[in-house]
Order: structure tokens, then C-alpha cells, then sequence
């Protein structure tokens, strides 16, 4: 039988705020336990939370970038559950009157066609805190310091196809937190994860198979595997004869499989209602308005642009559009050099990424900034230096040795561009090449290139190969 | 030094015919003559309460303090006090101190009081008649074999018995009027968000205000002065100007008009009672109040109301006791699931645990429908009639309490007995109005109540009533016998 594979995510994005989303205490990554947990993060008697009003703003920046209606007012609720991370014995979440209601997100498919996601909802949450199993011996210690961070969980409607389709997807909402400033999307420290709900049917029916949940997935790769994984084991079971129970798994990444956490039948009764220490949210026409003035410019929009104005490769714009920072970085270059848009691309994709990724370096704190990155492909155009030389130049920069003009005065890599000095060192490679002119002048053309890497040789590079080609030729044409 | 306001004290004071110290040596005398007998108080500072006298007197003699500076003065055991134990009436919080003080007890030690301990109270604020307290029930000072009422039974009988000219209460469904009404005094719920929440043992959240017990309607407006307003801690707090309570309480009722709800004169209130209540809004109309009868037709429903709303916030409210972080924690725990179970078995009392269950059923899957948003429509109905009402009269006069105190033991073993003590206070607490109970007679030798209601955000127009009422009778300088 052939099966169609159905899959819904819910994504938790911690927003970026200095405080936490009810209270004053910080909710910077890393910090020794519990030392950043006020009281109210506690849960402690006579503690009332106080909505942190940038959680708002950035959900509904959220929700205006895909496209999505922002709720007029907005209620918080009580999710209850006993947990010991869990300090007051229930979660602030948001239940029936979610702050973000129905929006889309566009991906595009391995065909390079592009299939819209529907989002359902998102809404704001806190987060809760966390146990710790080791040093404990058969106890458990609870770091509170993440109790109260603000989450906005984003939930899709079951519209992807494949674990493709929904990493596409993840990556996407993760490309547009990051776009509009509300999340770091930090998936190793947490910032950035998601739950899959996964479930399978023959090919053309209607009706949806029993779903699995797959709990908290923090990388791309891992999203993937557990899903394919999912699929696979819910495909073998119904072929063997088995019946799909609804229930939360978990994905253990070094066995490669998907585990049974909870049946749907052990599942908690959250008995969520109306939190009565928190007012709704009433949000007013002009105030989405005013955020969506501070709107930049998002990813789809860039892409068309970078293509439209900058004649860009397809291949190229969605390196340089991938990451608001690199974009900018790239329109700062092109604005600034009097190369061609395609050349300060090919440069910032290949020399720039690729010493960021090679040391491990944010483009925020890059050493070769975007006026200096202009200088270099500045004296590129206008043939100071060669294309292979400009890397020699480039990677000095990079390792603080000043500006291009600089770098190439010091390490003096001008290009030989003096036709005189150029036709003496030809002469001298004629001269020194006999077998080599003469198979030319048999016909074999092709051996020119082993005369101009010599004619290069003998200028450590600063030639420049183009003149070098033609004064050979004109030479030895006669 | 016996029953005396805080404006009378205050005037000594100032005078310097008595020292804060002396008021409050003498406060700790009668609190010590009087424990075994009304078992008023949890926790006495009485160390604390010298030195903040000290400190006062100091304050005055420089010319400085305001009225409140140097008054001998008690919280309910249920606002958090810094380094003191705040155990809310229950054994889960027996020893528990907290690290902070409530936004109350902050604003009324700026204004200078003297606290002299914390007061007992039923146990988490759940119950009528201060019979669910850990510590053992309060008695009433007017019959030691009564109930004083709840749940602020503790500081109720003990500015009735003049062991402090004031107290703080918390009223979630009357535990201020209640008790207030049986045992003499005056007691003052504020409008729902008017005095911050912050650091007051939450009980059920949409209904829980603090408010005050005192001698008389000036001394609550005086309390009123510091204790209302604006606080950024709690976000339910309402963010509008304080007018000065004592200044409106000059004002003349010629022309006023009182709305008499007829649903509150049922087969429920004691004959005796109802005659005392008529005379007193006979009085009213003495003083130039018009007198209306109006209806609250949806009323009947405030008592089964309440009881999904408040129970369903507690269930909530109370998980945070779980014995992990805080509060009682039972040895002999050999995983998470006995730990809870053990701690919140051992730490509640029975009266607690009814009204969790009740809260945990009735937002369970498949009842929400059927009891919390049906309690929520009800609530809203009951918050129209008093809206209605007041489109027409400018206050609401009626019984505070069915019958004057009763016995102890009587109605502890029937939960809906118990609750139906309530049933006239408890709908000002679902439509979050204002309200008072003052003295107006006494029944048997019992005191009994006259409850004013206003509109919300009404305070000075319930202060100023009770003012005017008590400027033309003396029901609240009766002191219960032997405390005079």
C-alpha cells in the first residue's frame, strides 16, 4: 500500500527579552541555578505575575509576519499539572483566545516550488524549569532559572507531507523569528524547538491516522530523522496488523528512535481556565499598527528584491537572504563598491561565510566589516589586484592587518599592470621555454596556459593574467 | 487603656497624654490576658512591636508622623510579613516565613502602625466561623461559647475586645463583614482591586480584597487613606486616583437614596435580626435617606456561585504547596507522587480539601461547561442586578448575617449550613462592590450588623453612611461584656 505521511508542529520560540515574561528576574543563558529565580518565578505564597509588555509586542510582530490576525484582546489561563519543575503547580499559558490566530508561511519545496503552510495559532506561555538528574545521587535537583522564561508557541495545521516539508518549515518560522528580532533561535541552548505530531493513511483517503507526539525536537537534523523514523515505525506496525496509539514520544538522538513517553489515556486533565491575576490583553487598532511600521523587511520580500534589483542567481539569494545580518551585510558591500553586485555576492557567500563558518565567528562581530569588504572588491574592478591575489589580501584583513589598500602596499601585491615590465618577463619565459613555444607554434594552443602560470610565477601572482594572455599571444605570433 | 479609635488615640498621642510605647505595652498585656481565652493571635511580636513603639514615639515627639503613627495594630495571619511566620491558618504554613512584606503591611508601617502580632483565621481564609483554623477556633468575645465568624475571626475579636483599635481582614465572600457583624465592630471590604493583593495568601483570586476592622467608619477611612491604591506588583489592582476617605465622611444623606434588596428579608434572615435592620434603615431615613426597595433577582444564585468559582481558583491557587519549595513537607516521602500526597494530606485540613476536590471536579474535562462557565454567566447576572440597582439609588442597605453569632461546634460538621452564613455578603464579592457591616443592635446579647453596599469604586459613599449612622447611634461603642 502506498502511505501518505501527515505532520503538524508545534514550535516553542523563547522570545528575546531581558526579563522574564512575569516577573523582574533575567533570563540570560547559563547562569549557576537558581540564581535566576525571583519569587514570583518561586511560585511563592502572595506572589502575583505582571505581564512583561515587550512579550506582547513581539508576538504580535510574529503574527503580522505571517500574515496572521492579532487578537483584540487576549486572555491568559491555567494549564494545571503537578510537576516538580513546575513551581506553582500550573503553567500561564493561552488557551482559548490565543494572541496570534490563522496565518501562513511559505515554503519552498525540493522541486522549487513553493507550498503554503497554514499556521493555526500562537500564543504566549511561560516556560517551565528544569530537573537535574546527575549529582543527585537518587534525587533530583530543580534549576528554576528557566521557570518563567516567555515562549511563543507557534502551531501549524497538519499541512506537511514529509519530514522535508516540515523541516522547510521549521526552517522558515526560524529564518522570520530571527528576521523581526523576537528570538535568537539558539537550538542548542533551547530557543528554538518543537513537538511533531506525526500520523500516516493510505494514499487518497481523507481522514487522518492516529497521531503520535514527538516531544521537544531541538536540532534540524534531528526533526528529520525522528520523523522519517516515526513514519517508518507507524507504517510497519499497520502493515503488520498493529493499531497506532495516540501518545507522546520521545526522540533519543544517539539510538536513532523514537520512544513511548505517556499514552493518551495517562494523559493530565490540565483544567485549564481564566488566570484571574492577569487582566486580559487588550490591543488597540493603532498599536498593531505602529509595529507593523517597525516591520523590516521579510525574507520572501527580500529574496525578490535581491533578484530583481541585483540580478541574482535564485542559488545565491537564498544564501545571502537566508540571515537578515548577512543580507545587510551584503547590500552595505554592493552599495559601497563600484564592482558588480554579482561580484560583491560571490565574494560575500564565498570568502566572508566561509571564514565566518571556518572560525566560528557571528557576521555581527566579523573583522573585515562591510566598507572594508567594498575596499577589497574595489581594487578587484579596477584590476589593482587579481581575483586569486584579492584572497591573499583578504585573508590578511581578516587577520587584522588593516585595509586592502594597506595590505596590498605592505605585502606589495600591486598588480604588474606596466606592459614594458610585463613584455621583459614574457621574453625571459619565451626565452626559457623552447619546447613549450615550439609545440605551441605546432598548434597546441592549449600549452599557453602553462606559459602564463609561468609569466605568473615569475610575478608571484601580481601579473595580470588577461594582459599576460594576449602580450604571449601577440609574442608569439610572430 | 481598653476599646478607644484610632482618632481618639491618635489625639492622645499627638497631645502627649499617652506614648506609643505605653499603648503598646498595654495592647501586649491584654493581648497576653486574653489568649487563652479568644485565642485571637497566631503570632505575637512583641519585641518587634516596642521598638516600632520607640521608634514612633520618637516620630512624634519631632513633631512628625501622621494619624496613624504609633497605633497599636494587628494583621490577619494571612498578608506575608518579612521575618515573621505567616502561616494563613494552616499547618502547611506553620512555619513559614516569608522573605517579603505584603504591599499592606508595607503602606501601613510607612504610615507608622505598631504591629502587634498576626491574627488567627480559618485556614486559608476557607471557612465562617474560624473553626478551620490549625490553630484552634477563635472565640467571640461577646460569648466565649460562640463563634466570633470567618474567616478574619482572630482580628475581629480582637479589636472587639479592644486588644488593638485596628486590624486588617480579607474578604473573599464576607470574611470581613461576618465577622465584623458578630461581634460588634465595624468592617470595611473595599471595591475588588482597590487595595493591591500582592503578598496576601491568595484563596480565590477574582473575589480575595483586604479591607480593615476598627471601632468605627472614620477609623476605616483613615486606614483607607494608606491602604488603597495602584500597586505595579498586582496587575488587578485598579489604576486610579485615592481620594482622601476622611474627607467625604461630612457629607448629609438628606436626599440620599437606600435601595433595600427584598430577596435579602427571606424565611433565612432570624426575625429578631430583620427587626434591627428595619430600625436601622429606619434610621437612615431619619437622617434625610430616601428609602427604595429594590430587587436583585438573581441573587438566590450567589451562594452556589461562589462555590465553583472560589473552590475552582483554590484548587489552582493551593498546588504551589506541594512540599518541594516551601511550607509543610511530610518525612517518609519514598518518590515525587507520595511526597505531594503525603505533604498536602498532612498539611490541609479537611475544609480545605473539600473545597480542592470541589474546585479539582468542577474544572475537570467534561464539567467546565457545566459548573465553571455556567458560575461565570450566573456571576455576571448577579453583577448586572447591582449594576441596575445603582442606576437608581446610591446604596444598599440589608442584613450582614442571617442570624447573630453562633455556637461553635454547631454548624462545623454541615458545610452548606456553614456556607448559607454567608449568603448576603457573598454576591458584593461577585460583583466586586464595596461594602460595610456596622453595629446596629443587639440580639440575645449578640451584636448584630447592618451591611452598606455601594457601587464599585463607592467607598467614600459606604464610609460616610456608616459614618452618618454612627454619628446618630451607639451600637459600636457597645462593648461585649467585661471589655468596656
Amino acid at each position: 500500500m502506498q502511505w501518505e505521511t501527515v505532520i503538524g508542529l508545534e514550535i516553542h520560540a523563547q522570545l528575546a527579552t531581558n526579563s522574564k515574561i512575569f516577573s523582574g528576574a533575567a533570563t540570560a543563558y547559563g547562569a549557576a541555578p537558581n540564581t535566576q529565580a525571583c519569587l514570583v518565578d518561586l511560585g511563592y505564597p502572595g506572589m502575583l505575575p505582571v505581564l512583561n509588555g515587550s512579550v506582547v509586542r513581539k508576538a504580535i510582530r510574529f503574527g503580522l509576519a505571517i500574515d496572521a490576525e492579532i487578537a483584540h484582546r487576549s486572555v491568559f489561563a491555567r494549564k494545571n499539572y503537578f510537576y516538580p519543575d513546575l513551581p506553582k503547580g500550573y503553567q500561564i499559558s493561552q488557551l482559548e483566545l490565543p494572541i496570534v490566530g490563522v496565518g501562513h508561511v511559505d515554503i519552498v519545496l525540493e522541486d522549487g516550488t513553493t507550498k503554503r503552510i497554514g499556521v493555526t495559532r500562537a500564543h504566549l506561555e511561560e516556560d517551565a524549569g528544569k530537573s537535574v538528574h546527575e549529582n543527585f545521587d537518587a534525587e533530583t535537583g530543580i534549576d528554576l532559572n528557566r521557570a518563567g522564561t516567555p515562549l511563543l508557541e507557534i502551531v501549524s495545521e497538519p499541512d506537511m507531507r514529509s519530514a522535508k516539508e516540515a523541516v522547510a518549515y521549521m526552517r522558515k518560522v526560524h529564518q522570520i523569528v530571527r528576521y523581526i528580532g523576537i528570538s535568537d533561535g539558539n537550538m542548542q541552548e533551547g530557543s528554538f524547538r518543537c513537538d511533531a505530531n506525526v500520523s500516516v493513511r493510505p494514499v487518497g483517503q481523507e481522514e487522518f491516522g492516529t497521531r503520535a507526539e514527538i516531544k521537544n525536537l531541538n536540532s534540524f537534523r534531528f526533526i528529520e530523522r525522528a520523523i522519517n523514523f516515526e513514519v517508518e515505525r507507524q507504517i510497519d506496525l499497520i502493515e503488520d496488523g498493529g493499531k497506532i496509539v495516540q501518545e507522546t514520544r520521545l526522540y533519543d538522538s544517539d539510538r536513532d528512535e523514537t520512544r513511548s513517553m505517556r499514552s493518551k489515556e495517562e494523559a493530565n486533565d490540565y483544567r485549564y481556565f481564566p488566570d484571574p491575576d492577569l487582566l486580559p490583553v487588550e490591543i488597540d487598532a493603532a498599536t498593531i499598527e505602529s509595529i507593523r511600521a517597525e516591520l523590516p523587511e521579510l525574507p520572501d520580500a527580500k529574496r525578490a528584491r535581491f533578484e530583481d534589483e541585483y540580478g541574482l542567481k535564485p542559488d545565491d539569494v537564498e544564501v545571502l537572504a537566508g540571515s537578515r545580518q548577512l543580507a545587510d551585510y551584503f547590500e552595505a558591500v554592493a552599495g559601497a563598491t563600484a564592482a558588480e553586485a554579482r561580484l560583491a555576492a560571490n565574494w560575500v557567500i564565498g570568502e566572508l561565510s566561509g571564514a565566518l563558518n571556518r572560525d566560528g565567528i557571528d557576521i555581527d562581530s566579523t573583522p573585515v566589516d562591510a566598507p572594508a569588504f567594498a575596499g577589497l572588491l574595489d581594487r578587484i574592478a579596477d584590476n589593482t589586484i587579481s581575483g586569486k591575489i584579492a584572497k591573499e589580501v583578504f585573508e590578511a584583513m581578516w587577520q587584522g592587518e588593516g585595509s586592502a589598500d594597506a595590505v596590498i602596499e605592505s605585502r606589495g601585491l600591486k598588480q604588474i599592470s606596466d606592459s614594458g615590465e610585463l613584455e621583459a618577463i614574457v621574453d625571459k619565459v619565451i626565452a626559457d621555454c623552447p619546447e613549450q613555444v615550439q609545440q605551441y607554434r605546432d598548434g597546441k594552443t592549449k600549452v599557453i596556459g602553462f606559459l602564463v602560470g609561468q609569466v605568473m610565477q615569475a610575478t608571484r601572482g601580481k601579473a595580470n593574467p588577461g594582459q599576460v594572455n594576449q602580450i604571449l599571444r601577440d609574442k608569439l605570433a610572430t | 487603656m481598653t476599646r478607644q479609635t484610632i482618632a481618639a488615640l491618635a489625639a492622645a498621642l499627638r497631645d502627649g497624654s499617652v506614648t506609643s510605647r505605653s499603648l503598646t505595652e498595654a495592647s501586649l498585656a491584654r493581648i497576653e490576658a486574653q489568649q487563652e481565652g479568644l485565642n485571637a493571635f497566631i503570632t505575637v511580636t512583641g519585641d518587634a512591636a516596642l521598638a516600632a513603639a520607640d521608634a514612633a514615639d520618637k516620630v512624634l515627639a519631632a513633631g512628625a508622623g501622621g494619624p496613624l503613627t504609633g497605633v497599636p495594630f494587628a494583621h490577619k495571619d494571612i498578608f506575608c510579613t518579612a521575618g515573621v511566620r505567616t502561616t494563613c491558618g494552616s499547618r502547611m504554613l506553620e512555619n513559614f516565613v516569608a522573605p517579603y512584606d505584603a504591599t499592606v503591611v508595607e503602606n501601613l508601617a510607612a504610615a507608622g502602625v505598631v504591629v502587634v502580632g498576626k491574627t488567627n483565621m480559618d485556614e486559608f481564609a476557607m471557612g465562617s466561623s474560624n473553626e478551620t483554623s490549625y490553630f484552634g477556633p477563635v472565640k467571640n468575645p461577646w460569648d466565649h461559647e460562640r463563634s466570633p465568624g470567618g474567616s478574619s475571626g482572630g482580628s475581629a475579636a480582637a479589636v472587639a475586645a479592644g486588644l488593638v483599635p485596628a486590624a486588617t481582614g480579607t474578604d473573599t465572600g464576607g470574611s470581613i463583614r461576618q465577622p465584623a457583624a458578630l461581634t460588634g465592630i465595624t468592617g470595611f471590604k473595599p471595591t475588588y482591586g482597590r487595595v493591591s493583593r500582592y503578598g496576601m495568601i491568595a484563596f480565590a483570586s477574582s473575589l480575595d480584597q483586604a479591607g480593615t476592622f476598627t471601632l468605627t467608619a472614620e477609623d476605616a477611612a483613615l486606614l483607607m487613606n494608606v491602604m488603597a491604591g495602584f500597586d505595579t506588583k498586582d496587575s488587578t489592582s485598579a489604576d486610579r486616583p485615592v481620594p482622601d476617605y476622611t474627607a467625604g465622611l461630612g457629607m448629609s444623606l438628606a436626599g440620599k437614596r437606600v435601595g433595600v434588596p427584598r430577596e435579602f428579608f427571606d424565611d433565612g434572615l432570624d426575625p429578631a435580626n430583620a427587626a434591627c435592620i428595619r430600625a436601622a434603615i429606619a434610621e437612615l431615613e431619619q437622617l434625610g435617606a430616601r428609602i427604595e426597595e429594590v430587587s436583585l433577582p438573581h441573587i438566590g444564585a450567589s451562594v452556589p456561585t461562589y462555590y465553583i468559582v472560589a473552590p475552582a481558583e483554590c484548587s489552582s491557587n493551593l498546588s504551589r504547596f506541594d512540599g518541594v519549595r516551601f511550607g509543610h513537607r511530610a518525612e517518609g516521602a519514598t518518590d515525587l507522587e507520595s511526597l505531594y500526597k503525603l505533604s498536602r494530606k498532612e498539611g490541609f485540613g479537611a475544609e480545605v480539601k473539600r473545597r480542592i476536590m470541589t474546585g479539582t471536579y468542577v474544572l475537570s474535562a467534561g464539567y467546565y461547561d457545566a459548573y465553571y462557565l455556567q458560575a461565570q454567566k450566573a456571576r455576571q447576572l448577579i453583577a448586572d442586578d447591582f449594576r441596575k440597582c445603582f442606576e437608581t439609588v446610591d446604596i444598599i442597605a440589608g442584613p450582614t448575617a442571617p442570624t447573630a453569632a453562633f455556637r461553635l461546634g454547631e454548624k462545623v460538621d454541615d458545610p452548606v449550613q456553614m456556607y448559607l452564613n454567608d449568603i448576603y455578603t457573598i454576591g458584593v464579592n461577585l460583583a466586586g462592590l464595596p461594602g460595610a457591616s456596622v453595629p446596629c443592635g443587639l440580639v440575645g446579647g449578640l451584636p448584630v450588623g447592618l451591611q452598606l453596599i455601594g457601587p464599585a469604586f463607592g467607598e467614600t459613599a459606604v464610609l460616610n453612611f456608616a459614618h452618618q449612622y454612627q454619628q446618630q447611634t451607639d451600637w459600636h461603642l457597645k462593648a461585649p461584656p467585661g471589655q468596656a
